[in-house]
């Protein structure tokens, strides 16, 4: 059977990915925020996961005004990279794994998760800019990935308390598929940050670190976590951290099992205008 | 029933739900249309004409010619699809969020190079910094 061996989380800042792409990690500005993320681009080759399971949010790229899914699943055989007004970004396109997707659409729907099914839709930096940041600049991703996008532009967007039943959802799901894959589940966005109007730049170190602390130690009583108060706290776009709790709900501990290892933890200010935040847990 | 919108009093924020998806629904379209490389080029050749092909209203079309980032907002616009007459203009988000906030570019990048805007003063509308 399939299994979860670990949740990956990490910002997901289109600068990160322009400045990859640029040649630019060694300039003094992001050479702190490239280091924090050394230590897992080892720990992913030691890892080799079969299947990346990628929670992300779609920034007015794949879905307009037209369509807004507030779960989406991806179940291509391929995805594009975006041109998202700059050009594409020249990074490989994303392989995905059907077969799998197919089987958590068909077990999440029916755990009553209400999940919009994608055959066809380009990615944007909420899903490469993780992909780079974990694995540098290869010529092929070295692993399928599932893209799963989540509405975090138009209010309402689902609750912390919803995205965190959905994982342990999904972590049902990835435990039936009959396949031994091991599969990760990475949750992307945040931290902290404000992109408009006049509180834009917002910051808040204190309390990015606690979101972290209890989304380790106490993920259920986070999840419980008011809207208002990521808006408030962490700024208009800091509401992205529901999406972490997508991969926190899928880790065993949550259905009773052992508490997760904690591989890794940074937190670096600013990228661009935002906080980043990446942890490694380790299923158990 | 009025709805519960918990978040009209967060100072300098306005968050983008369906009401304000409603009224910003041809000025973000507008926008998303500016991912097309030709459609960025007859654009820039004539802005004005350009937002004439779209049911805009006349003060969103203002906004946009005037790059007033925080009128777009008001009028419906999402940052997201506001974003794409940035990289139109070849101008980063770091410079579009600073465009806002009435600081010159230099000072809001100084800011976020010392840790951001602090939320001490910014939680409430009224609140004293």
């Amino acid at each position: 059977m399939a299994h979860i061996t670990a949740s990956v989380y990490t910002s997901h800042v289109p600068a990160v990915g322009a400045a990859l792409d640029l040649g630019k990690t060694g300039e003094p500005y992001w050479q702190p925020l490239f280091k924090g993320y050394e230590f897992s681009k080892q720990w992913e080759m030691e890892q080799k996961p079969d299947v990346i399971f990628l929670v992300f949010n779609d920034h007015a790229t794949a879905f307009s005004l037209d369509m807004i899914p507030t779960f989406a699943i991806g179940t291509a055989a391929e995805f594009a990279p975006a041109d998202e007004g700059w050009g594409p970004r020249p990074v490989p396109k994303v392989i995905g794994h059907p077969k799998l997707a197919a089987h958590i659409a068909q077990s999440v729907i029916q755990d009553d998760f209400d999940l919009t099914i994608v055959n066809k839709m380009d990615v944007d930096h909420g899903l490469t800019v993780p992909l780079s940041l974990l694995f540098g600049q290869p010529q092929a991703w070295p692993c399928p990935v599932i893209p799963f996008a989540v509405n975090v532009v138009q209010y309402p967007v689902p609750s912390g308390r919803r995205c965190f039943m959905l994982g342990r959802s999904i972590k049902k799901a990835i435990e039936t598929y009959e396949e031994p894959l091991r599969v990760q589940i990475w949750g992307t966005g945040g931290m902290s940050h404000q992109l408009q109007g006049p509180r834009a730049g917002l910051i808040n170190r204190e309390w990015d670190n606690a979101f972290l602390d209890r989304l380790i130690n106490d993920p259920d009583s986070l999840s419980r976590l008011p809207h208002i108060d990521y808006v408030r706290e962490a700024g208009s776009e800091g509401i992205e951290l529901v999406m972490w709790l997508i991969a926190r709900g899928a880790m065993s501990d949550v259905d009773g099992g052992k508490k997760p290892t904690v591989r890794h933890r940074f937190y670096h200010v600013p990228a661009s205008n935002t906080a980043v935040g990446h942890l490694i847990l380790e299923n158990n | 029933m009025s709805l519960d919108k918990p978040y009209n009093d967060v100072p300098g924020t306005t968050i983008f739900d369906a009401d304000m998806s409603r009224l910003g629904y041809h000025l973000n379209q507008f926008c998303m249309s500016l991912m097309k490389a030709e459609n960025r080029a007859r654009f820039k050749a004539n802005e004005r004409a350009y937002l004439d092909e779209w049911p805009m209203t006349e003060e969103q079309k203002q906004a946009v010619l005037a790059r007033d980032l925080n009128r777009c907002i008001a009028l419906g616009g999402n940052i997201y699809f506001l974003a794409k007459i940035g990289a139109t203009d070849g101008k980063s988000f770091q410079q579009m969020a600073g465009s806002m906030t009435g600081m010159s570019e230099e000072a809001y990048r100084d800011m976020m190079v010392k840790g951001g805007r602090s939320v001490e003063g910014n939680r409430y509308i009224g609140e004293k910094k």
